[in-house]
């Protein structure tokens, strides 16, 4: 292997990642406006383009040109770190997630961990982001975005230590070719575990509350804390946060079908590719959104309650009783 | 503020929320003085929007005052109009045309049941679903289309006079109350599915900031307040005025006092208003709607004269002294906001920041009214 | 028949004029006048009798010893002992949520010294209605808790709705 196809093929990646989450956050802006117009009676926007796809563009461009206001009590450096964290955090999971069987920056062995090692690090972002901004809504908020992360965060990993248990790997691309087609998705009870089902829902919940979604967008609660830890940000200060959050949606929506819905494998078994990928993280995308526009907002207390109450216990449930699936098969 | 608010051990810090602050729906500031999320002292300060109504009244005629009585809830205009050429018309003793009352009748009870939908769809909104927002909004619009056909405006209303109305219903008006009446009786089930009977919507609402029937008592709270509180008052029942005898309809209230309780009278109170209007249309008699003999400069015999209503919010109430001359001597518009608003310090201790706001938004509270 | 149980227990105050008004006419029921002192003790009856607080009006008669023209005609002659100087009335506005029965319950102050006790210890929603009263009047309700201006900027020093205001 010689240096310079690696360098070529670093570049290339690198832009490739950067394109992608660029793309993304700008058709997932443009769909969750068209998606919110459409469940709410109206046609969402219209003017830019055809169908209005140009409009992110056009709020990009606004962003942009548009200036960064540090606040005068504000800790500079933190402040102006925070964005550029969460958004670097979000493009580097981008690395080992496989859009198709070859189509994967860096296949590594503990992909898996990687991703929620970097995850767990954004939320530090959020907390420097609000603490740095020196304005008491901003704290609050940050204080919430840290209990409701590190809450999300054990049920989310049980239910992945129960999936790594079954596939026995940490490699991303591994995991997938295990899921050949529809049947032998992960999803399924007779694949692995027979709460299966379970285990997916609870990823999913714990996934709209890691990406700090709708209902579980306590950190930027509008109605109470103004606009939460990015209060203060404005300008690509705060484009980069919502750059950052469609990113970790993205995220979160391509783990759960790569973990559970088979990720680039065709249900059918013929012609698997990035194509399948795409669409089954979209259509989790469009879920994510569609809760978005339906639900009002859970309080902090609920939130924990529905953590540490119910979904802890549930997953500890589901890695027992997939432990002692594994190791016995007969009753099965 | 309490030893407890300044004890610099207990850790707590002030919070100003408003008077810009997206859940006050308006130029309302609240101090609060927090433990963590925790309120330990909830202090509303208010008079960002005064604008001293009561004293525009001491300097102009009866009739010219009028326009500022819709300026006050702008959100119920006609029922706050109603109450106005009320006083006046019981101080100066003028009769009115059993048309014109059925049609006050009417009007108001449309304007209670847009104002009632806005509240709904800026109250999901405060607890952080947007969507509703949306759909109350199209149906508000209906009703404002109806009632700007009659009226001649669609918020700020002046439509009563002294004696009667400033014109009559149109042929259209009819029908285009009744196809409402017929859509709102479809949508009403479509808002419980989407908003009563969502787990997330009861979890914050049920239980939580109670308000005892003895602390609205205590502070004068009147309206769906009270009634959500197990108090079985409404203007309209226990002081008829106008022609509320004549018509079939409900008190709604609920024992539990939470912000659920809350939530569900305004609910019902719109199937009650459909109610009203659809009796008021069936019964809608023919003939004036402007009382013969009313004089051109009004002047109430001397004395003070009150006279309270039912409006959206609450006991809407004006007491009216007159020295016999052509202006009020003195008029005091007397809020139910006002009174709704100042049991908040008291109930909302103890409450956490986002339960203080979903109690805040039951309330339903329209700043210009409270700083008049 | 509330109506008649809350006048008898007014009329007991020793200043209190107690007059039954026509609802249909006036608005509200009973008129009672009592002298500032005896406040406190009637709006302490009007609470044992469950009654809830609606408003507190205040009226400037600037000018009623010159022309005893504004002075409203049934309160002039119920009235405990008239200050023989200008005053002002304030008039609390009580009723009652299951039996209808309006109170007026009117006080009268010289404008020369205008303090009345407060009854915002027995009803707290008191509390409001009097700093805005204070407000507008300039009236001073001893021992309450904070008369700082409710609605008027907080540096306000002129009372509007006194009829000698000039802005």
């Amino acid at each position: 292997m010689s240096l310079f196809p690696e360098i070529i093929r670093i570049m290339a990646y690198v832009v490739g990642v950067l394109a992608f989450v660029g793309l993304n956050a700008a058709f997932l802006v443009w769909l969750e406006r068209k998606v919110a117009g459409h469940i709410q009676r109206r046609i969402g926007p219209k003017e830019v383009g055809p169908f209005g796809v140009l409009q992110p563009v056009a709020d990009g461009i606004k962003l942009i040109s548009k200036q960064l206001v540090v606040p005068a009590q504000a800790d500079s450096l933190l402040f102006r770190l925070s964005p550029v964290l969460t958004m670097t955090l979000a493009v580097t999971v981008f690395v080992v997630l496989p859009f198709g069987p070859s189509l994967v920056a860096r296949d590594i062995n503990i992909g898996l961990l990687l991703i929620f090692a970097f995850l767990s690090i954004n939320v530090l972002a959020l907390f420097i982001g609000g603490w740095g901004s020196n304005n008491k809504y901003a704290v609050v908020s940050a204080i919430r975005a840290v209990s409701q992360n590190v809450a999300y965060e054990v049920p989310m990993l049980i239910i992945v230590i129960t999936m790594v248990m079954i596939t026995s790997s940490m490699n991303l691309n591994v995991i997938v070719s295990q899921q050949g087609n529809l049947l032998q998705w992960h999803i399924f009870p007779w694949n692995g575990s027979i709460l299966s089902p379970l285990a997916f829902l609870i990823f999913f919940v714990c996934t709209l509350a890691e990406t700090n979604r709708a209902p579980f967008d306590l950190g930027e609660a509008e109605s109470e804390l103004v606009a939460g830890f990015h209060t203060e940000y404005s300008g690509m200060g705060f484009g980069l946060f919502f750059l950052g959050e469609y990113a970790s949606v993205f995220v979160g929506c391509a783990l759960a079908s790569i973990l559970f819905l088979g990720g680039w494998q065709c249900p059918l078994g013929i012609m698997p590719g990035v194509h399948w990928m795409l669409i089954k993280t979209y259509l989790l995308v469009f879920v994510v959104i569609w809760v978005r526009w339906t639900f009002p907002r859970t309080t902090l207390y609920g939130l924990l309650n529905l953590s540490w109450k119910v979904l802890v216990p549930f997953s500890l449930v589901i890695l027992l009783v997939t432990a002692a699936q594994l190791k016995m098969p007969w009753p099965f | 503020m309490s030893d407890l608010a300044v004890d610099p051990s207990c850790e707590t810090f002030v919070l100003n929320m408003g008077p810009q602050h997206p859940a006050t729906h308006g130029a309302l500031r609240i101090k609060l003085v927090l433990d963590g999320e925790y309120i330990v002292e909830a202090e509303p300060v208010l008079g960002y929007i005064h604008r001293m109504h009561e004293k525009m009244g001491e300097n102009r005629s009866y009739l010219a005052f009028m326009p500022n009585t819709g300026r006050l809830d702008y959100l119920s205009a006609l029922s706050y109009n109603h109450g106005y050429v009320s006083v006046v018309e019981r101080a100066a003793g003028i009769a009115i045309p059993e048309r014109a009352e059925y049609l006050r009748v009417i009007t108001v009870e449309l304007n209670r049941i847009s104002s009632h939908l806005l509240w709904l769809g800026a109250f999901v909104l405060d607890l952080g679903g947007f969507t509703p927002l949306l759909y109350t909004m199209d149906d508000r619009e209906q009703l404002l289309d109806l009632l700007e056909s009659v009226t001649g405006s669609r918020l700020t209303y002046c439509y009563f006079r002294f004696g009667g109305l400033y014109n009559d219903v149109d042929d259209n008006f009819g029908p285009g109350a009744r196809a409402f009446i017929k859509r709102m009786r479809r949508r009403l089930p479509m808002y419980h599915k989407l908003i009563s009977k969502n787990v997330i919507f009861r979890q914050r609402l049920e239980g939580i900031a109670p308000v005892s029937a003895e602390m609205c008592r205590k502070y004068g709270a009147t309206g769906p307040v009270a009634r959500g509180s197990g108090i079985a008052y409404d203007v309209r029942k226990h002081e008829p005025y106008s022609v509320y005898p004549e018509f079939n309809f409900d008190i709604p209230v609920y024992e539990q006092g939470d912000s659920m309780a809350r939530y569900l009278i305004r609910m019902d109170e719109i199937e009650q208003s459909l109610r009203i209007v659809e009796q008021g249309l069936d019964k809608l008699p023919p003939g004036p709607i402007m009382a013969v003999k009313v004089p051109k400069i009004i002047k109430p015999p001397k004395g003070d004269y009150y006279m309270a209503v039912e409006a959206a919010r609450g006991s809407f109430g004006i007491r009216l002294v007159s020295d016999g001359s052509a202006t009020p001597y003195r008029l005091k518009l007397r809020s139910p906001c006002l009174s709704n608003l100042s049991l908040f310090g008291e109930a909302a201790r103890g409450l956490l920041l986002p339960d203080a706001v979903a109690f805040f938004g039951s309330l339903d509270l329209v700043i210009p009214d409270i700083d008049r | 028949m509330k109506k008649l149980a809350i006048s008898q227990a007014l009329a007991a105050l020793a200043s209190a004029r107690v007059l039954e008004c026509d609802h249909a006419s006036r608005g509200f029921h009973l008129s009672v006048a009592v002298a500032p002192l005896e406040l406190p003790a009637a709006a302490k009856i009007l609470d044992q009798q469950g009654f809830f607080i609606e408003a507190i009006t205040g009226v400037d008669w600037l000018g009623e010893q010159a022309a005893p023209g504004p002075t409203v005609a049934d309160q002039a002659e119920h009235q405990p002992p008239l200050p023989s100087e200008d005053s002002f009335e304030v008039v609390y506005d009580f009723n009652h949520f299951a039996k209808l029965c309006r109170v007026a319950l009117r006080t009268r102050m010289p404008r020369s010294r205008p303090e009345i006790p407060t009854i915002s210890a027995i009803y707290p929603g008191a509390n409001w209605h009097e700093r805005e009263t204070h407000d507008f009047f300039g009236i001073i309700f001893s021992d309450h808790p904070d008369l700082s201006p409710l609605l008027l900027p907080e540096d306000a020093d002129f009372h509007p709705l006194c009829k000698d205001y000039k802005p």
